[in-house]
């Protein structure tokens, strides 16, 4: 079957008068890379993959084994709408392989492939669906704060309408390359949106969320808009989550679901909750990777806080959608902590992992915080056993740090390598001196 | 392409083609539908013999004295008109007496036309539209390219090859992922639901969903 794709991939790059072929493959820190190669190289490619220089890319090889090689993965080729149909262009995710043609550990895509096989092996498939949130702003003017569409002067035109348009085209363009859309709407902040995706298997799902990036951006930057997944660009505004709706399944069947459940949860979806809840600290610094993640992650602004559970609690990291009676396949959890910037294939795998765990140790979930934990005092929440997500990145780097759990699902190469990373990142925010000291202390110490 | 006659056909002659998805051009004379003919030839015909039976039996007999025959050709008449179909055997395929029942009508057209507008070429499926080339692998929807992954184009491909028909989760997935898949039955709904997102909303119910059984392509056929 594999040479019948191979083949498929050939004919329509031929068919469809393809001038280039993007090969996309994503760097730890969920950086989506490109390389473009012609079409005469396309066969060489698909048999054998192409080498490139890994030591470039963030995350990837130690400069003495620098090259790498790129084998596209002919399930994800699509022609790319956006291009100007005369000289169309082609883009294909790859598997990144050392050059031995053993899978490369340092790559995300296979990250998650390893944590999905694992998760089959004990007959579950996981599905997701996430809620994207992002702004449009003027193009960015280094130093000042981003200029939202809908607060006028930037355009002449009804600004709502400009934004409204450009998410229709972005919704139309995410079709056609075969990424459905099941809801879009207005945020509360100002010129937030938010764009839902209809669930599919994980790794499709890490695909397309990248995908997504890139065409929010690019049909964006062809207005001169700038669109950004920033998780907190306005402050005293609602910042950019990607909630995920999850859910696995046995075969044709929702293992997260169960008839006789008053709240029609399985047992498997109670132990993964608990096994979600139990390791969500140590996953967060995955799951809100930047310096500014953590400046989402607080009370007041419809973003979790608390490590707590609950059926229509939006406060809670974990809500438990109640869906429409009857319908099995659509019994799901949603996460509330991840934002948009984080590397979808290492998300993905942590939470899965940690879900696992919390089914395969039998982990049992803590009680249903319904009341609001926005307004609890702490004493209040330690009562309940409810403790917080880490309060910044440095916090959350060293939870991950001392995780079994974390540094098993992303292979000890991925697991150094980002700690080493976001710690100089970490280092570098903490060494500013930042306005608010220079308000608070200047004058008055 | 079917070419019907005479132009305009009645509302229900055209609603009822319109909801079987088939393409059709309604034409008043045999030098139009000649000129109007597309390359691949007419598919099929359908003639109103009911309303004025001279003008009628004049275009199906000219049809069928063309050098390309029209391969399917149903005539309508009504009930008084039964003795018209007597001694023209050679110039229809088929007969529905009107007014007729939507349902009967599409029965039929899906019976005579299963085989000619289904399989116009081996390597060609065209129906309702959709056109496919198995030797190129190119799918085209209404004149456009319709760009697909290898498995959305398996999957269209083996669903438009048996229009009508319906099919399980299961089936699909054995008979076009074979044994390399993974993901359960799940799968086939992804795949569905993308395929649908690339033929756009408006053609969305090209591919049905038959609650609790499975899809099909175009209407669900009676019995099958």
């Amino acid at each position: 079957m594999l040479d019948q794709k191979r083949d498929y991939v050939l004919r329509t790059v031929e068919e469809r008068g393809v001038r280039l072929v993007r090969l996309w493959f994503t760097d730890v820190l969920g950086t989506l890379k490109s390389f473009a190669i012609t079409p005469a190289e396309l066969e060489n490619a698909l048999a054998d993959g192409m080498t490139c220089d890994g030591s470039s890319i963030d995350g990837f090889s130690r400069v003495q084994e620098s090259d790498v090689l790129a084998i596209p993965d002919p399930n994800t080729f699509e022609v790319m709408p956006w291009v100007d149909a005369k000289a169309a262009e082609a883009r294909v995710f790859c598997d990144i392989h050392n050059l031995d043609s053993t899978p490369f550990e340092g790559d995300p895509r296979r990250v998650l492939r390893r944590n999905l096989d694992a998760a089959r092996a004990q007959g579950f498939e996981f599905l997701i669906a996430p809620d994207i949130e992002y702004f449009y702003f003027a193009p960015p003017v280094r130093g000042e704060t981003p200029q939202p569409l809908d607060e006028g002067g930037f355009f002449d035109l009804t600004t709502t309408d400009i934004a409204s348009s450009l998410r229709k085209e972005t919704i139309r363009t995410l079709e056609t390359m075969g990424i459905p859309v099941e809801y879009s709407f207005h945020e509360d902040a100002p010129s937030q949106h938010e764009i839902d995706l209809r669930h599919t298997d994980a790794l499709s799902m890490a695909d397309s969320v990248m995908t997504f990036r890139v065409v929010v951006k690019e049909i964006a930057a062809a207005r001169n808009v700038h669109a950004t997944f920033m998780p907190k660009p306005l402050e005293g505004m609602q910042g950019s989550g990607m909630h995920l709706h999850m859910s696995l399944f046995s075969g044709d069947q929702n293992a997260f679901y169960d008839e006789s459940d008053p709240y029609n949860l399985s047992k498997v979806a109670k132990h993964f909750m608990a096994g979600l809840l139990r390791h969500a600290a140590e996953i967060t610094a995955i799951t809100n990777q930047t310096v500014n993640s953590y400046k989402r992650l607080v009370p007041g602004f419809e973003a979790p806080v608390h490590i707590s559970w609950a059926r229509n609690n939006r406060s809670g990291l974990i809500r438990v959608p109640v869906p429409k009676k009857g319908n099995a396949n659509a019994t799901r959890i949603e996460y509330r902590s991840p934002d948009p910037t984080t590397n979808p294939y290492l998300a993905f795998s942590v939470i899965l992992a940690a879900g696992m765990k919390g089914i395969t140790e039998e982990y049992s979930l803590p009680i249903e915080a319904d009341a609001n934990l926005f307004e609890m005092t702490d004493a209040d929440l330690s009562k309940l056993g409810i403790a917080q997500l880490p309060q910044s990145l440095s916090e959350a780097l060293s939870v991950m740090e001392s995780s079994t759990l974390v540094k098993e699902a992303l292979g000890d190469h991925i697991f150094e390598w980002f700690l080493r990373n976001k710690k100089i990142e970490w280092r570098g925010y903490k060494t500013q001196v930042t306005p608010f000291e220079l308000d608070r202390y200047l004058r008055s110490m | 392409m079917l070419v019907v006659f005479p132009d305009p056909p009645t509302a229900d002659l055209a609603r009822t083609l319109d909801l079987a998805g088939y393409k059709w051009k309604a034409v008043n004379s045999i030098t139009e539908a000649s000129s109007s003919e597309p390359t691949a030839g007419w598919s099929g015909a359908i003639i109103a013999c009911d309303e004025d039976p001279e003008a009628g039996w004049a275009f199906v007999r000219a049809l069928r004295k063309r050098d390309t025959p029209v391969a399917a050709v149903i005539v309508l008449v009504n009930g008084a008109q039964l003795a018209d179909l007597e001694l023209r055997d050679e110039l229809f395929d088929d007969f529905i007496l009107s007014p007729f029942h939507p349902r009967e009508m599409e029965a039929r057209l899906r019976h005579l036309f299963w085989s000619t507008v289904g399989t116009t070429r081996a390597e060609m499926i065209e129906t309702s539209g959709l056109v496919l080339n198995l030797e190129t692998y190119q799918a085209s929807f209404e004149g456009k390219p319709l760009d697909l992954t290898y498995m959305e184009y398996e999957l269209l491909k083996f669903l438009a090859q048996n229009p009508g028909k319906v099919f399980t989760r299961e089936t699909l997935l054995s008979r076009v992922w074979g044994y390399e898949y993974y993901g359960g039955a799940r799968t086939v709904d992804v795949h569905i639901r993308r395929l649908r997102a690339k033929l756009g909303e408006e053609h969305a119910n090209l591919i049905q969903t038959v609650r609790s059984v499975g899809y099909s392509f175009g209407q669900v056929r009676r019995g099958a």
